[in-house]
C-alpha cells in the first residue's frame, strides 16, 4: 500500500500544476479561517469579529469549519481528474501497465491517494478548529468540545467520495476538462429530475429520493449551519428548527456511492483496450 | 530443450467485426532472438499488447514462463517498449526510471547503470520532454532493462528514427542479445529481422504464416544465376532437366529454380559434360525480403 501510495505522490508532486493546486487546496481554507477568525478593524470605523457570532464556539465549529473548508475541495478534484486524463495523454497508463502494473494496483494507487488527501484534509481542519475554538470557546470541558466531532468524519467521507466520483468520471472520459464538465452535468441534472419529481409526484417524497443521488447525498452530510446560527441568535423562533446532524445512513449512501464508483473504474479499465 | 518464456495457444482477438489476431499459437524459448514480422496491421502490436496485459483476449490463451505466475507478476521480469516511448513529460529521465523502479521492485542503484548501457548518463538530471526522438527511444530501452528482464520486448525499436539513431539503437540490441538475453522484436523491417534474429513468427492480417527459423523460412534449396554463349542450348537443357522448377529469363541473364539440392560446382560439371561453357555462374538463396514476398505471395493466391 505505501508502494502505491508513494508511485502516485511522484507522479503528483513532480508536476508542477498538480502541486500548486494541492498546495492552494491545504493552504487556502486555512488562510480563510484564521483570517475569519482575527478581529479586523475597517479602519476604525467598525470592527469585525465573527467570533463575536459565536461560530468559533463548541461544538457549532465542527459544524462550521467542515461546511465552509467542504468548498476548496474543488482544488483537489481538478487534481484527480487530471491525474487519469494525463495518464491517458500521455499513454503512462499502457507503460505502467507494461512495467508490471496490475489494473488493480493502478485503481488502488488513485484511491489510496485520494483517501490519504482527504485524511490530510480532514485532520488539518480538525487541528485548525480545535485550537480556534479552546482560543474562542467559553466552554472548555472535553465533553462539549468533543461533542459533534463526527462533522469531521462527515467530512472525511465527503471528500472521499466526491472524489471517487471525479476519479471515475476521469476514467470514463479519458480527458480532464470533460469529465469536469461532465460533473457539472450531473449536478444540474440530479436538480432537474429532483424538480421534476417534485412537480409531478409530490415535495416530501422527492425529497426523500434527491437524498440518495450522489452529489446530493454528499452535500446533505454537512448541512449548512447558518440557519442554525440563526436558531441560537433567536432561540424562541421554532420554525427555524431543523435536522442538521449527521446520521449514519447519510455516511452510508456516501461510501455506498464511493464503493461503487471505485468498483465501476476498475471494471472500465479492466474491458478497455489500451 | 531450452525453457520456455513465453507460450501461447490458439490466440484470437476481435475488434468488433475485424479479427486482428486469428487462432494465433507459437512458443519463445530461452536464449534466442525473435522476430514477429508482418506488414502493418498483420496484428503485431495486438499480438505483444495481450501478452503484455494491456489489451484483452478474445479467446484462446498464453502463458509466461512455466504457467505458475500470474500475468502481472511475470511482467516484472519482463522489459517492454510498445510504439512509442511513454514517460512522464515533466520529470526528469532519473526520476521517472525511479517511478519504474518503484512498480517492478528494483533498487535504485540500477538506474545508472542502465544510463550508461544506453549512453544517456551525462543528461539523466533533463526533462523528458527535451529528449530528441532517438533519445527517448534508448531512455525506453534503459527502462525495459532496468529489472535484468528474462526477456526484452520492442515493439518496432527504430521507426521514426534517423540512420544514426536506427543504428545505434540496433547496435544496443545486439549487445544485449550477445549478453544472453531472449529477445523479441516485432517489425515490419525485413532487414532489421534479418539481421537481428534468429527466429521469425510471419504474421499476414492476424494469421500465423510461419515460425521457425530464419534460414528455414522457406524450404527452398536456392537458384542459380546463369550467363552462356550458348543461350538457346542452356536453356534446353534447364528445361530437359526436372533437378529444375521455375525459369525467368532477364536479357542475357538466367535464373534457374532448384527443386533439389544441388552444388554449384556439380552444376558446373554437368554443363561442362554438355558442352556448355558457362559465362556466369552464382548459386544463392532468396533473402528474407524475397522469401516473405514468397510467403505473403502464395498465401493470398
Amino acid at each position: 500500500m505505501l508502494r502505491l501510495i508513494s508511485l502516485e505522490l511522484q507522479k503528483l508532486w513532480l508536476n508542477k500544476t498538480s502541486r500548486v493546486l494541492i498546495i492552494i487546496s491545504f493552504i487556502l481554507p486555512f488562510t480563510v479561517l484564521i483570517l475569519s477568525s482575527i478581529k479586523i478593524n475597517f479602519f476604525g470605523l467598525f470592527t469585525l469579529e465573527l467570533g463575536e457570532l459565536g461560530i468559533f464556539n463548541f461544538p457549532i465549529i465542527w459544524h462550521i469549519t467542515t461546511f465552509f473548508a467542504s468548498y476548496f475541495k474543488f482544488f483537489f478534484a481538478i487534481v484527480v481528474v487530471s491525474m487519469i486524463g494525463n495518464e491517458y495523454s500521455n499513454k503512462t497508463l499502457k507503460q505502467n501497465l507494461i512495467d508490471g502494473l496490475s489494473k488493480k494496483e493502478f485503481i488502488l494507487s488513485k484511491f489510496y491517494t485520494i483517501v490519504f488527501f482527504s485524511l490530510c484534509a480532514t485532520l488539518l481542519i480538525g487541528l485548525a478548529s480545535f485550537f480556534i475554538g479552546l482560543y474562542y470557546s467559553s466552554y472548555t470541558e472535553a465533553s462539549i468540545i468533543f461533542r459533534e466531532v463526527e462533522f469531521l468524519l462527515a467530512y472525511f467521507v465527503k471528500l472521499v467520495g466526491f472524489f471517487s466520483l471525479c476519479l471515475f468520471f476521469g476514467m470514463l472520459l479519458k480527458r480532464s476538462a470533460f469529465a469536469l464538465g461532465f460533473i457539472f452535468i450531473t449536478w444540474i441534472l440530479e436538480l432537474i429530475i429532483f424538480g421534476l419529481m417534485a412537480w409531478r409526484i409530490d415535495g416530501d417524497f422527492a425529497g426523500k429520493i434527491f437524498n440518495f443521488f450522489p452529489i446530493q447525498s454528499m452535500y446533505k452530510l454537512i448541512d449548512q449551519p447558518l440557519q442554525r446560527v440563526a436558531m441560537t441568535k433567536f432561540p424562541e423562533k421554532g420554525d427555524l428548527a431543523y435536522d442538521y446532524a449527521v446520521h449514519w445512513y447519510e455516511i452510508a449512501i456516501v461510501l455506498g456511492w464511493s464503493a461503487l464508483f471505485i468498483f465501476l473504474s476498475y471494471q472500465l479499465l479492466k474491458k478497455r483496450d489500451l | 530443450m531450452e525453457q520456455p518464456i513465453l507460450t501461447i495457444n490458439n490466440l484470437t482477438k476481435k475488434f468488433g467485426y475485424l479479427t486482428a489476431v486469428k487462432d494465433l499459437s507459437f512458443t519463445i524459448h530461452k536464449g534466442n532472438v525473435y522476430g514477429i514480422l508482418g506488414p502493418n496491421g498483420s496484428g503485431k502490436s495486438t499480438t505483444l499488447g495481450i501478452v503484455l496485459n494491456v489489451v484483452n483476449k478474445t479467446q484462446g490463451d498464453f502463458h509466461w514462463f512455466d504457467g505458475n505466475t500470474s500475468t502481472h507478476d511475470a511482467l516484472k521480469q519482463v522489459g517492454a517498449i510498445i510504439e512509442r516511448p511513454n514517460f512522464y513529460p515533466y520529470m526528469t529521465a532519473e526520476q521517472n526510471l525511479k517511478l519504474v523502479c518503484k512498480i517492478k521492485g528494483v533498487d535504485f542503484s540500477k538506474i545508472d547503470e542502465k544510463l550508461e548501457v544506453v549512453g544517456l548518463l551525462d543528461r539523466k538530471g533533463h526533462k523528458f520532454r527535451t529528449y530528441s526522438l532517438g533519445m527517448k527511444q534508448r531512455l525506453a530501452i534503459a527502462s525495459a532493462l532496468l529489472n535484468d528482464p528474462e526477456i526484452l520486448i520492442l515493439d518496432e525499436p527504430t521507426n521514426g528514427l534517423d540512420p544514426q539513431g536506427i543504428h545505434q539503437i540496433r547496435q544496443i540490441i545486439k549487445d544485449i542479445a550477445a549478453g544472453g538475453t531472449t529477445i523479441l522484436l516485432a517489425s515490419h523491417l525485413l532487414d532489421e529481422v534479418e539481421k537481428v534474429c534468429t527466429h521469425v513468427v510471419v504474421l499476414r492480417k492476424g494469421e500465423k504464416l510461419y515460425s521457425g527459423r530464419v534460414d528455414e523460412m522457406i524450404n527452398s534449396h536456392g537458384f542459380f544465376e546463369l550467363k552462356a554463349e550458348q543461350q538457346d542450348a542452356l536453356l534446353e537443357l534447364l528445361e530437359s532437366n526436372t533437378n529444375f522448377g521455375k525459369i525467368n529469363i532477364e536479357g542475357d541473364l538466367i535464373t534457374a529454380f532448384l527443386n533439389e539440392p544441388m552444388s554449384a560446382s556439380d552444376f558446373n560439371k554437368l554443363m561442362f559434360e554438355k558442352g556448355i561453357l558457362l559465362s556466369h555462374l552464382v548459386k544463392r538463396k532468396e533473402s528474407l525480403e524475397e522469401q516473405f514476398l514468397q510467403l505473403t505471395d502464395n498465401q493470398s493466391n
